[in-house]
């Protein structure tokens, strides 16, 4: 007989891995991709491709040839990156933007960092706000769904409805004055609207939110932490001065939140570790992101809110502790 | 209604291969070697020299302290010797070994198979007779019952919880005991119940062993007092701590005992050879072992003599596969890997596990990605990706503070991590030094 092999316990693993994780993530992304594909068609393809091989070329070249590692890519989590940074911009973004994106993305906000797992900042997110201020224009051009759908740089573009209502509120108008202008709440559903090219349709986000959970990829605290307190938040604002605040649906539905919420607030390197700490950590996503929408400069919030509260994450990982088993109560 | 624990377990698959196979006896060995050692506590003193002639339970090792156990020889023969063998932790331990001549039983001990459900004796002359027995906690911990039942002042037993909850994958010999062993388990539990003083127990069994759970539910009317409590499938529920959790709601204080909120848990092997030792007059030398693997040609449920050789009980199951590449004593979960199959059987051996080359290997370590998985799946409440990083940098005051004394070693973490980080080892090495550290601040 050969030598027996031995090793502490357990002798058994389940058959969790994080490529599996991440491959559950990606079949999440997909109905919005299809979405998105539909409704912006040749630019959602060239922006999501552009991205996701930029992605992931610029972490094995860092990882082969300034790390001179072993490569990781493997893993699939490039492959998440590169999706959600496509995601996160409009559909007419010139190539050669998207490929700067993600070399922040990858290069400054994951690999400075020490690659997976160390990095304090959501790397899609840090990307995406470097293109933001880098490319203000570029990046704020909004190619309207289903128009211009063979076309690329030159597709027409639109305000997006939260741009609508910052300049309308801006320029004294009111909520009511303003409603021919803006988008229903069910085309806001069905993703009827400028916006980013994976941001748009709620209705496809939503399914992917509900394949995570079954999947067990994520638990629902953080989502449900930021919807809470976006609902809550503007509800309030609403009640009080209907005229000049959105309905909390209307928020829920526009810019980023259902993106940010089901899967960049949940990124696991930069998010807490306990229910508790979710709950603080979405509950600050949902205030700053209303904080910035309402009184802020920009007409959206989201990926400042999520960066932001980012930066709280140990804080939080180091003083909220799961409930000890047998602990006394004081 | 099922009842479980709230926080945290993992549900790994259940491979309860042996399930269907009645226990049997094991065929006598042609030597056994007995360890001094096979209980938490001190080891026993021996009793025979070399060249004695011993009988079936006839003591040959006396218990050395209250927190010891009495050793019986479970052959007839001659001893051999008294030299070190080694153990399942792959150290050299004292052990008698004899070789086996006939099989002549101790007289005092009734072989007779017919069910004694009179008990005579007091709670004190029982926890007397348990003690002189040798009977230790079968379901691996291996603790003295004695010690267990004797309760300290001012603390009272509410309630007793008998653990039938078997939670480990794989193993079968408790849940076949409760199959074939029903009645003399449930006057073992009375005997328990009595010595202990207390008027209710439960039995706690898993609902992937429902024919147990009728079984043992057909018998509550004939024995009062007894209550057998279906609980959800979830490990590790047979942790004493998360059993008490289970049946009563109570959570034991960390650091703290079962009996500091009133509950004493027993395994099912335990009541078993109660009952055996109070009515029978049968110390404690043979116990269920399971002996299981997915290649092995006939796994099995077997009565072995305490001392035989482990690679025996695998030839009686049909022999080693082709590819074996690990034996694990004890469950998947919580079991040790052997280094050598010629280790003897201990009372608290509950299963011996054969895996095969390709299951036996542990898979390429990845970064840890945060996913917390870890943490939800801690029985405990703890941290186990903080521990790991604690225990790496030896930060053993932050460790003990994050409560790694608290860890029971079940494992949860370790298997469901996605990066197959080794979570529960580097936690062993921390817990390892905390426990020195806090040895000698005592001292």
């Amino acid at each position: 007989m050969n030598k027996l092999i031995v090793s502490p316990s357990p002798h058994i693993h389940s058959d969790e891995s994080t490529r599996r994780l991440m491959f559950n993530v990606v079949l999440a992304l997909l109905p919005t991709l299809v979405v998105s594909i539909y409704y912006f068609g040749v630019g959602a393809i060239m922006v999501t491709m552009v991205s996701v091989a930029s992605c992931v070329l610029f972490e094995y070249l860092i990882q082969k040839f300034i790390i001179k590692g072993k490569t990781t890519i493997s893993d699939g989590s490039a492959i998440v990156t590169g999706i959600l940074l496509a995601f996160n911009v409009p559909s007419n973004l010139p190539w050669y933007i998207v490929v700067i994106g993600s070399l922040v993305a990858i290069g400054v906000a994951k690999m400075s960092f020490g690659g997976l797992g160390n990095n304090p900042f959501n790397p899609a997110l840090v990307g995406r706000v470097f293109m933001l201020i880098s490319f203000p224009v570029q990046m704020t051009s909004w190619p309207l769904p289903i128009e211009s759908r063979l076309k690329y740089i030159d597709a027409i573009t639109g305000p997006t409805p939260l741009a609508i209502l910052k300049e309308g509120l801006k320029n004294g108008e009111n909520i009511s004055q303003l409603t021919d202008k803006l988008p229903s709440h069910m085309q806001m559903f069905m993703g009827l609207m400028g916006g980013s090219l994976g941001e748009i349709a709620a209705f496809a986000l939503l399914i992917g939110f509900a394949w995570l959970l079954f999947t067990k990829t994520i638990t629902w605290h953080i989502p449900v932490s930021i919807f809470t307190t976006i609902t809550v938040f503007t509800g309030i604002l609403w009640l009080i001065n209907p005229e000049k605040n959105a309905d909390p649906l209307f928020h829920l539905l526009t810019g980023g939140v259902m993106l940010g919420a089901i899967f960049m607030a949940t990124d696991y390197v930069t998010s807490p570790m306990h229910p508790l700490g979710m709950w603080i950590f979405g509950i600050g996503i949902g205030l700053l992101t209303v904080i910035i929408r309402v009184w802020g400069a920009y007409p959206e919030g989201v990926s400042f809110a999520i960066l932001i509260m980012n930066a709280f994450v140990p804080l939080i990982n180091r003083y909220v502790k799961p409930k000890r088993f047998g602990e006394e109560v004081k | 209604m099922l009842k479980t624990f709230p926080k945290g377990g993992v549900h790994p698959p259940e491979n309860k291969i042996s399930a269907n196979r009645p226990i049997e006896a094991l065929p006598l060995p042609s030597k056994v070697s007995i360890l001094v050692s096979q209980h938490i506590g001190a080891p026993a003193t021996i009793l025979v020299a070399k060249g004695d002639k011993v009988k079936v339970g006839q003591l040959i090792a006396q218990s050395s302290g209250f927190v010891s156990a009495n050793i019986h020889s479970s052959v007839s023969g001659t001893v051999e010797s008294l030299d070190a063998v080694m153990d399942s932790s792959g150290y050299k331990r004292t052990a008698i070994t004899i070789t086996v001549e006939g099989d002549e039983w101790e007289e005092s001990i009734d072989r007779s198979k017919d069910l004694n459900k009179t008990i005579s004796l007091s709670a004190e002359e029982i926890i007397k007779k348990i003690s002189a027995s040798g009977i230790v906690g079968l379901g691996g911990a291996t603790f003295p019952s004695h010690v267990k039942l004797s309760i300290p002042a001012g603390k009272k037993a509410e309630v007793l919880i008998i653990n039938g909850v078997e939670c480990e994958p794989y193993l079968t010999s408790d849940h076949r005991l409760m199959l074939e062993k029903g009645h003399e388990l449930m006057v073992g539990i009375q005997i328990l119940m009595r010595a202990l003083n207390v008027d209710k127990a439960f039995i706690g069994i898993e609902n992937n062993k429902p024919d147990a759970i009728a079984h043992l539910q057909s018998l509550e009317t004939e024995y009062p007092g007894i209550k057998v409590q279906a609980l959800k499938v979830k490990y590790p529920q047979g942790g004493e701590k998360q059993l008490i959790k289970s049946i009563t709601n109570r959570e034991v204080p960390s650091g703290g005992l079962p009996i500091d909120i009133g509950a004493v848990v027993h395994n099912v092997g335990t009541a078993f050879a109660v009952y055996e030792a109070v009515q029978k007059n049968k110390p404690l030398f043979e116990r269920v072992v399971t002996v299981t693997g997915k290649e092995l040609a006939k796994p099995s449920n077997f009565v072995v003599r305490i001392g035989t050789p482990i690679s025996s009980l695998i030839d009686a199951a049909g022999g080693f596969p082709e590819d074996t590449g690990k034996v694990v004593n004890g469950g998947p979960m919580m079991g040790k890997a052997l280094s050598d199959t010629n280790v003897p059987v201990t009372k608290g051996t509950s299963g011996v596990i054969v895996f095969k080359e390709t299951d036996s290997k542990r898979k390429a370590e990845g970064a840890c990605i945060r996913c917390a998985k870890c943490v939800s799946a801690c029985p405990m409440g703890l941290e186990p990706f903080l521990l790991i990083k604690l225990s790496q940098r030896m930060m053993y005051d932050r460790l003990e503070t994050e409560r790694i004394m608290d860890c029971m070693e079940c494992g949860s973490c370790s298997f469901g991590c996605p990066a197959n980080l080794p979570l529960l080892d580097y936690i062993r090495l921390g817990k390892g030094e905390v426990g020195k550290i806090i040895r000698a601040r005592k001292n």
